[in-house]
C-alpha cells in the first residue's frame, strides 16, 4: 500500500559560485543595522507531496527530478527533506 | 537554392521575427517552427531565438529542453547540421546538455540591454567560419542570466579545442573568461549570448551580426 510523502527540497548555488543576489544582500544588512552577518547564499525552495511505497522510494523518486530537471547540477545543489504525512 | 533555417517558437520566444528578417536579408530562408513540432523538416539550419521559453520558469531554458521539438534539434545536430542558440537560446542549449556549461544572474545583478564589442577567438564554427580570429564585432546584448558559469575542467576543454568562439572585449556580466559564445565538439552547435539579428542592417546601427549569420547559411 502507498502513501503520502510532504517533500521539501532546496535548490542553492554550489560552493564556489558566486552568489551576486546574496552578497548584495549581506551587503545592505549592516546598513540596517544587522551587522555580523555572512555567508548569505540565496536559493528557492520546492514543496510537493509524492506518493510512494515507502520513504526510501519518495526519495529515490524526488532525486531522480532533482537531477533531470528541479535543479542544474553545473551550478546547483539540492537538499531533500521528507516527512510522512499525518 | 537558398539555404532553409528554421527558427523554433517557443511560448515566450521574443526574436524570431528578427531572426527570420536577419536570415531573408542576407540571401536565407528563414522559417518558423513550433515548439511542438516533432520534425525539423528540410532545414539547412536551425536558431533557437531569444525570449523567455516557457516563461523561465524554474530556470531559463529548464522547461523549453523538454519541448518535444527539442528531441530533432539534438538528432540534427548529432548528424553535424548547424545549432545555434542566440540569448535564451544559448540558454536552452546548455541546458540541454548540447553545450556545456551553464548561464547565470549577471554580477551587478542589472538587466543589460547595451551594445557590446566581441572578438572572435575561433573560426571552427558555424558562425564564425567566414570570419578571421581577431576580428572584432559591434553586437548588442538583452539578457539577465548571460553569466556564463563552468569548471575549470570544462573550460580547459573548451581552451584547449578552439572552442571559445566569442568574447567580450569589455566583460559585461562577469562571464567566466569573458565568453560571449561557444561551440560543440564539432563546431556545427553555437551558442551566444549577443544578438546577430538586431545588428544585421544599417539602421540598426551595425552589421556586425549578419556576418556570423553569413556563416550559417554558407553551408560546406
Amino acid at each position: 500500500m502507498s502513501a503520502m510523502f510532504d517533500v521539501t527540497v532546496e535548490v542553492g548555488l554550489r560552493d564556489g559560485i558566486a552568489d551576486p543576489e546574496g552578497l548584495t544582500i549581506e551587503r545592505v544588512l549592516p546598513a540596517l543595522g544587522f551587522s555580523g552577518v555572512s555567508g548569505v547564499r540565496v536559493g528557492k525552495m520546492l514543496r510537493f507531496v509524492v506518493e510512494a511505497l515507502d520513504e526510501d522510494e519518495a526519495r529515490q523518486r524526488v532525486e531522480a527530478m532533482c537531477e533531470r530537471f528541479l535543479a542544474n547540477p553545473v551550478i546547483e545543489e539540492v537538499g531533500i527533506a521528507i516527512s510522512g504525512m499525518s | 537554392m537558398t539555404a532553409k533555417v528554421g527558427v523554433v517558437v517557443f511560448p515566450g520566444s521574443n526574436c524570431e521575427h528578427d531572426v527570420v528578417e536577419a536570415v531573408d536579408a542576407i540571401g536565407g530562408t528563414g522559417e518558423l517552427l513550433w515548439h511542438k513540432d516533432c520534425h525539423l523538416g528540410d532545414v539547412d539550419a536551425v536558431v533557437l531565438p531569444g525570449g523567455f521559453a516557457h516563461g523561465d520558469y524554474l530556470r531559463t531554458g529548464a522547461m523549453a529542453r523538454f519541448s518535444p521539438i527539442m528531441a530533432a534539434v539534438a538528432c540534427f545536430a548529432r548528424d553535424g547540421g548547424p545549432v545555434v542558440g542566440i540569448c535564451n537560446g544559448f540558454q536552452i542549449l546548455t541546458e540541454a546538455q548540447m553545450l556545456p556549461g551553464a548561464l547565470y544572474k549577471n554580477q551587478g545583478l542589472r538587466f543589460l540591454c547595451q551594445p557590446t564589442m566581441l572578438e572572435v577567438e575561433s573560426t571552427s564554427s558555424v558562425l564564425t567560419r567566414e570570419l578571421v580570429r581577431g576580428d572584432q564585432l559591434n553586437i548588442p546584448i538583452n539578457h539577465f542570466e548571460g553569466n556564463y558559469i563552468c569548471s575549470d575542467k570544462t573550460l580547459a576543454e573548451l581552451r584547449d579545442n578552439n572552442r571559445i568562439v566569442l568574447t567580450y572585449m569589455d566583460n559585461p556580466n562577469g562571464a567566466t573568461a569573458d565568453i560571449a559564445g561557444i561551440c560543440s565538439e564539432g563546431g556545427n552547435v553555437v551558442g551566444l549570448m549577443p544578438h546577430p539579428e538586431r545588428a544585421a542592417h544599417p539602421l540598426l546601427g551595425s552589421t556586425d551580426g549578419a556576418l556570423l549569420l553569413k556563416g550559417l547559411i554558407s553551408g560546406d
